[in-house]
């Protein structure tokens, strides 16, 4: 009953689409007729850009196969017509008149003609020719080059980050006598996103690390039959050295690509330079609260996660090695003394400056591009993380040297 | 109602009368767009015929953009048809939807230039993403909508953010009209131009118009291109196309928001010299 109906819409569908179905084309050709130094050019078909590699080649071929003196191109056939058939139809032309062959078109349209005046009059540049071969560059240039440019970026690194450095101890700069325009606002907030927000995954981090690191050492020990003493080892290992690494390494992925990423898209943006132009010292405003935040969050974090993983390797320890949390305490308090709390947490303030200040300065060097931003926040990750490791291990020597 | 014929159509040599020969190439029926409770546009209708240039005009946040995005596909409607080219996109085949995106061109308004790319490659985006094309054909293809767009080619090899602004606008409308489109939206084309710059842009749109048979659907608030380019200029105003009509029209009309826009100071001289 209700079939004639549907089926008649599902045509009518049909033909409304039809108009720009996707193979619905005629292939471009070209006839040539050649006949006693006149050469008449017949083209048919859809001169259009989804064909026109069909015909680009023969077109090519062409520039060079006709001899004569006049050529005549006939576009009476061709249905469609776009820029890329006008300018194969141009480019051909133009070829054959440097070789002093006369060409006109006939049975064309007035507004094919526009077309193929506009395409001719913007086609003054062969674009091929002009990205020549550079020199090769000698030996030594290729060797030196790059060595001098990265000595450059080292340099340049290096008073970018004093320059931070600087206006940080300087504060926000306003442009009145209002000394201390220092937001507590933006601080407390970026506590909350840099520090509370990152406690879970510290806390979580740090207790499988401690339950790990209790794991290996007392199954190593037992040989010795020296188990108890892998409470020495977590927490003196825990509280020197991995705590705050892998604390400083978490956070450095976690808010210095977050810094990077803030600053330098507020960079592509202009909002670095509106500040600027308000009188406020970008660094002030963007680095400043970061940077405050990530010098008080750190140590705070580094506690937290001293405190999951002893726990951990205390629960470990326990139904690992049978013991019990009471003497897992009584050795700890024996094995660590402030010293070895102190050493380790001196530590986190000074990752909590590498991983801001390193952040800030990549953000900072963001260009406009979309890709810059990418590297940028890849490198600021990367250089943080290996600072860390690497002040981490000067302050080993250090410790060492001074017997601490 | 509509006089302004296309001065250009695609074949046909102007045998027959004008109104046979047009083509609806946009119908937009009974569109409501809400976003929550707040209801942007509601029962609207709109077409396009080949070959004129629709100059849209409404008040800010009168939701123009969000019947540019609406058309476009980029944000959802709650009711009503699209007919692009005589195709619901709604119900169309991949085969044809694919082929009806390579019939439309975008000039957003910000340009929207691939960062990472140089203008070259930017406009040979879409022609790698459709077409099969050599490497040299694509260049020589590239480089001529380039210099269509009044840009130098040395410019081809530079990156978005090394341009002017007017220089983007420009590298923008040659990747739009990179595979000869049929349709092409401009989104606040002359915004953030100089009045010459501007001019200029408004004469490179008609002329381009005449030359590639376009279509053009023109979101704008330059009373100069409005006067100048546009055959035909719809108003948005209380949730749908409150007038349409030439510019005439629009002089005539009675809207308040309307005469306000038509008969303002800065009309009123453009009003004189025409």
């Amino acid at each position: 009953m209700s079939l004639p109906p549907h089926q008649e819409s599902q045509t009518e569908v049909n033909a409304a689409a039809e108009p720009i179905s996707v193979d619905a084309f005629i292939t471009p050709e070209i006839d040539v007729l050649d006949s006693n130094g006149q050469t008449h050019l017949s083209l048919s078909g859809d001169w259009q850009l989804r064909c026109i590699t069909r015909i680009d080649s023969a077109m090519r071929a062409l520039e060079v196969s006709i001899k004569g003196e006049h050529v005549t191109i006939d576009l009476g056939k061709v249905r469609q017509f776009d820029t890329s058939g006008a300018l194969v139809v141009e480019r051909l032309r133009d070829a054959l008149e440097q070789r002093k062959i006369g060409v006109d078109y006939q049975s064309i349209t007035a507004d094919r003609t526009t077309l193929l005046e506009a395409v001719s009059g913007a086609r003054h540049a062969d674009y091929s020719d002009d990205d020549g071969t550079s020199p090769v560059p000698s030996l030594a240039d290729r060797i030196f080059a790059p060595v001098g440019r990265l000595a450059y970026a080292f340099w340049d690194n290096f008073i970018a980050i004093l320059f931070i450095l600087g206006s940080v101890v300087r504060g926000t700069q306003l442009k009145r006598n209002r000394s201390s325009g220092i937001s507590a606002a933006a601080i407390f907030s970026q506590m909350d996103h840099m520090g509370v927000r990152a406690v879970p995954i510290i806390a979580l981090m740090s207790f499988l690390i401690g339950g790990i690191i209790a794991q290996q050492g007392a199954f190593q020990l037992r040989t010795f039959g020296a188990e108890l003493f892998v409470v020495d080892l977590v927490g003196i290992l825990q509280l020197r050295e991995i705590g705050v690494l892998l604390t400083a390494i978490m956070i450095a992925g976690r808010s210095g690509s977050a810094i990077t990423a803030e600053i330098g898209s507020m960079k592509m943006r202009e909002e670095v330079d509106a500040l600027k132009v308000m009188g406020l010292n970008p660094v002030g405003v963007l680095v400043f609260p970061r940077l405050v935040a990530l010098v008080i969050m750190l140590p705070l974090l580094t506690v937290i996660a001293n405190f999951a993983a002893l726990f951990g390797a205390c629960l470990t320890t326990w139904t690992y090695s049978n013991i019990t949390p009471d003497t897992f305490l009584a050795r700890l308090r024996e094995a660590i003394d402030l010293s070895t709390l102190a050493s380790g947490m001196i530590k986190a303030p000074f990752m909590a400056l590498i991983i801001g200040i390193v952040s800030s300065v990549e953000g900072l060097k963001v260009s406009g591009s979309a890709e810059s931003l990418g590297r940028r926040v890849t490198s600021s990750v990367v250089k943080s993380i290996f600072v860390v490791i690497l002040v981490d291990g000067l302050f080993a020597i250090f410790y060492g040297a001074i017997d601490f | 109602m509509v006089e302004a014929t296309p001065q250009n159509g695609y074949a046909d040599g102007g045998v027959e009368p004008a109104k046979v020969r047009r083509e609806i190439i946009l119908e937009a029926r009974d569109i409501s767009v809400a976003f929550g409770t707040h209801q942007v546009l509601e029962h609207l209708d709109l077409d396009i015929w080949r070959g004129e240039i629709l100059g849209f005009v409404g008040a800010s946040g009168a939701g123009k953009s969000v019947l540019l995005r609406t058309i476009l596909k980029l944000s959802a409607r709650q009711a009503g048809t699209i007919r692009i080219l005589g195709l619901d996109y709604d119900k169309a085949t991949p085969e044809q939807r694919m082929s009806l995106d390579m019939r439309l061109g975008v000039l957003f308004q910000q340009g929207a230039l691939f960062s990472s790319l140089t203008v070259l490659e930017n406009i040979q985006v879409p022609m790698r993403e459709y077409l099969d094309l050599p490497k040299k054909l694509m260049d020589e293809l590239a480089l001529l909508k380039i210099e269509l767009v009044g840009l130098r080619p040395e410019s081809a090899d530079l990156y978005p953010d090394e341009l002017s602004g007017g220089m983007i606008k420009r590298a923008a409308l040659a990747r739009a009209l990179a595979l000869d489109p049929d349709l092409v939206f401009l989104d606040e084309p002359t915004s953030g131009l100089d009045p010459i710059s501007a001019a200029e842009f408004d004469e490179l749109i008609a002329k381009l118009r005449d030359t590639l048979g376009l279509t053009v659907y023109m979101v704008t608030h330059d009373l100069d291109s409005l006067f100048s380019v546009c055959d035909r200029i719809a108003v948005l105003g209380g949730r749908k196309i409150a007038v349409q009509g030439t510019i005439e029209d629009m002089l005539a009309s009675d809207e308040p928001w309307v005469r306000s826009y038509f008969h303002g100071k800065r009309a009123r001289s453009l009003v004189r010299t025409k």
